[in-house]
């Protein structure tokens, strides 16, 4: 056969050319190959390209919901106001008008020689009722003292002092906000009343009313979305790994074997709303479980991270080349100590790679939540550790998408900055698993 | 090997307290989206003002809202239904079939429909129901025949509107307001315009007419939203010529945006609507299951609250946001300190 290939190569006419020169078909290659690396790099173009316009997009609207206007004044309630306050059906309004005494006073005596009156000075101050009523329900023997108090600004403050609401803005007959307001805020301002502050409240918070965009935080949301991806982890993990270990490495292959992989396969593919309409039939209205719980939406969550676990497990197991079981049954492992000493370690970073895809796709679930009562006005913290999974709460994009509804402009800002703190949780979430990855990776 | 130990106790704790805890210690809302600004500062005040814990108010639609209050007594269920409409028979049928009897109605204020548009955009500052209806419905009264709707402009009805397309974004089937819309509006027009009678002397029964009034055009120049008035205030926001319905608080808050149409001559305001002279209102709601007084803690409590003079009277956050408060409000906090329920029991 040889010797007929060299037969015929040699009855070609040797190419007279050398190698380094090209010839018009060589030319064509090259050519479609530098045109193909050219769509390569216009491919990765467009999405960086979109990528930073994304980030430029969220940064931009979100990282003025880290800074918020607040009045900053000595207080003093003295105990026959507290005791009136606390006797009210509507305590919180108590304290705000003794607030605003407080405040207006202030005013006078910093010099702010402009007109005002006590409804200017509520158009202008944020909710602070329950903000006092709290510190001196805790701190009853600080009556009589004068406390600084740092109470948040009213949201057309806030964004009128982060130039997003300017005075051409105003529309006559407004009853949120009069034009000679303007005028009273800079002279707050001048005397050091009103002040920009990074946003604590915002990172620490709870929900609020509509009325008051200035208390509104996401602290609470966060604590139930790890709640929820805890509950993730802690029950998609074992269940998926142990389910793959057995399909991949125990099962016989059968028909039966078949229709489960079949399944799993178009599970991973069910809209996620399918899973919130069983968890409330299932863990709501039949275990009983507490409603708007984040055990409830863990559980929903584990059913719809499964499917991902389970395969990528699977593909990974897959990849721990034969010889590694071959080798360990050799020498007498039984199977079970082949594949937890041997193949499952192997295996690791790829089943953290797709455990970390599933929470991170959990984690910006909201639609499942929205059937089991988490997606919703939930303003608490829980009050222990176990209640942070029983208790009512949120998770961070139901937040986000509440706050979205709303219609003061604040609430729009702090929606896109919970975006950002949503995606510092994934980032936190990825770099852990980075880590984790990189201490278990092995190669041979 | 103590991580994993560690996870299992916990895991295992936790299914252990899950199946004690199921009592549940906060009021549980669901509901009108329309309600749910109300309800989340009465929340919010309530867990602030009182021990009780802040209630969960959650949002879906007044029709959602009741389907899950009616699906039962117990825990599980919610204990308050929030609704921008009255409750039907059907649904207190449905209640009655799961064993929810005792309802108790609150009436908690009332809410104007306004129609806007851009600020920028052409001069919608004055409607009537006949404008709206010849510009949306899908048949119209042309040279005294019921027609298919040929309007493409405002001005092509009249001509006192100005010279621009027609589009209209309206809150879809499943929201309380669109029965207002509806009804105060839309059938208002087809009666006004003669498009009824029209329709009764070609043949049809009375109440066909009334439903054949309802309807709106299919061809584009009407679109529903099934979101909350952010999702409309987008559209308006991306369309000059648009007009959107919104309520009035959403309206009032975003006065920089939008710019706001009179009804018949009046413009919408809180005081317009409490004297009934702008005609676009409705009565808001809240409904609770008295099967859960008692159970619940501070449920009845937060019945009161709601309604109370601080909250929800002409003086207080309540009114502030944009509710129209109720004259009658005094009955309404007797019927609820009487635990007075639907169908003239007690």
């Amino acid at each position: 056969m040889s010797d007929a290939a060299m037969d015929t190569s040699g009855a070609a006419p040797q190419p007279t050319k050398s190698l380094m020169t090209e010839d018009a078909r060589t030319k064509k290659r090259n050519a479609s190959e530098r045109r193909f690396r050219y769509y390569g790099i216009a491919a990765i173009g467009t999405g960086l390209f979109f990528l930073i316009a994304l980030l430029t997009a969220i940064l931009t609207a979100g990282i003025p919901a880290f800074r918020q206007a607040v009045v900053e004044i000595p207080f003093t309630m003295t105990q026959e106001q507290y005791d009136e306050a606390e006797a009210a059906m509507l305590k919180t309004g108590i304290y705000t008008g003794y607030f605003i005494d407080g405040l207006s006073a202030e005013m006078k005596e910093r010099g702010v020689d402009i007109e005002f009156d006590k409804a200017a000075v509520d158009r202008l101050l944020g909710k602070v009722g329950g903000q006092l009523r709290a510190y001196y329900r805790d701190n009853e023997d600080q009556l009589g003292q004068p406390i600084g108090f740092e109470v948040a600004a009213s949201s057309r403050v806030d964004r009128y002092l982060k130039g997003t609401f300017t005075r051409g803005d105003l529309v006559e007959g407004n009853r949120f906000f009069m034009p000679e307001d303007f005028d009273l805020i800079d002279a707050m301002r001048d005397a050091g009343i009103v002040k920009q502050v990074f946003n604590w409240t915002f990172i620490t918070g709870v929900d609020t009313g509509v009325d008051n965009p200035g208390g509104a935080g996401i602290g609470a949301s966060v604590l139930g979305s790890f709640f929820m991806m805890l509950v993730v982890l802690v029950l998609a993990l074992p269940i998926g790994v142990a389910a793959s270990i057995y399909l991949e490495e125990f099962a016989p292959k059968n028909r039966f074997t078949d229709l489960i992989e079949v399944n799993i396969s178009n599970l991973a593919a069910v809209p996620s709303i399918v899973f919130g309409i069983l968890g409330l039939a299932v863990f709501i209205q039949f275990a009983h479980l507490p409603q708007s719980a984040p055990l409830v939406g863990g559980l929903v969550l584990t059913l719809m991270t499964l499917p991902t676990i389970i395969i990528s497990t699977r593909a990974s197991l897959k990849a721990v080349p034969p010889s590694i079981r071959d080798a360990a049954l050799g020498v007498g492992a039984s199977k079970m100590q082949a594949v937890f000493h041997h193949v499952l370690p192997l295996a690791a970073p790829g089943i953290l790679t797709g455990t970390i895809i599933g929470l991170a796709q959990a984690l910006g679930e909201t639609a499942p939540l929205l059937l089991i009562g988490m997606v919703g006005f939930v303003a608490r913290y829980p009050e222990a550790l176990i209640d942070g999974f029983l208790e009512p709460n949120s998770a961070v994009p139901a937040q986000i998408y509440n706050w979205a509804a709303r219609s003061d402009a604040v609430f729009t800002e702090k929606a896109w900055g919970g975006i950002i703190i949503l995606l510092l949780f994934l980032i936190t979430m990825n770099t852990i698993a980075v880590i984790l990855r990189r201490r278990f990776e092995r190669r041979w | 090997m103590s991580f994993v130990k560690l996870t299992t106790s916990a895991l295992a704790l936790t299914a252990m307290a899950a199946t004690s805890a199921v009592a549940r210690d906060q009021v549980q809302v669901a509901g009108s989206s329309t309600v749910l600004p109300y309800a989340s500062i009465v929340a919010e005040a309530f867990g602030e003002n009182t021990d009780f814990p802040t209630p969960v108010v959650e949002s879906g639609g007044s029709s959602a809202g009741l389907k899950r209050f009616c699906q039962g007594v117990g825990t599980e269920h919610t204990d308050i239904a929030n609704a921008s409409r009255a409750i039907r028979d059907k649904e207190i049928k449905a209640c009655a079939e799961n064993g929810v009897t005792d309802i108790i109605e609150v009436r908690i204020g009332y809410d104007g429909i306004v129609f806007a548009s851009q600020i920028d955009g052409p001069a919608y500052t004055a409607f009537t129901q006949s404008d709206i209806f010849n510009a949306l419905a899908p048949k119209v009264m042309v040279d005294g025949a019921l027609v298919d709707n040929p309007h493409t402009k405002w001005s092509d009805f009249n001509a006192d509107l100005p010279d621009a397309e027609i589009l209209a974004f309206i809150p879809g089937t499943k929201h309380g307001t669109r029965e207002v819309f509806e009804e105060k509006v839309v059938a208002v027009g087809c009666e006004e315009t003669g498009a009824m009678a029209a329709m009764i002397e070609a043949g049809m029964s009375e109440d066909d007419a009334e439903d054949a009034c309802l309807e709106v055009r299919t061809d584009g120049r009407s679109v529903d939203i099934d979101g909350d008035y952010t999702e409309t205030l987008a559209s308006i926001d991306a369309n000059a010529n648009a007009i959107g319905v919104f309520g009035l608080a959403f309206y009032e808050n975003n006065t920089d945006k939008l710019k706001v149409a009179t009804m018949a001559g009046v413009t919408p305001s809180t005081e317009t609507i409490s004297t009934g002279e702008y005609p676009v209102s409705r009565p808001l709601y809240f409904y609770v299951k008295k099967a859960h007084i008692g159970v619940i803690p501070g449920l009845k409590e937060f019945a009161q609250f709601f309604v109370a003079d601080e909250l929800a009277g002409p003086d207080g956050p309540l009114a502030a946001y944009g509710l129209v408060s109720d004259p009658e409000l005094a009955v309404t906090q007797a019927a609820v300190a009487d635990e007075k329920v639907m169908g003239g029991g007690s």
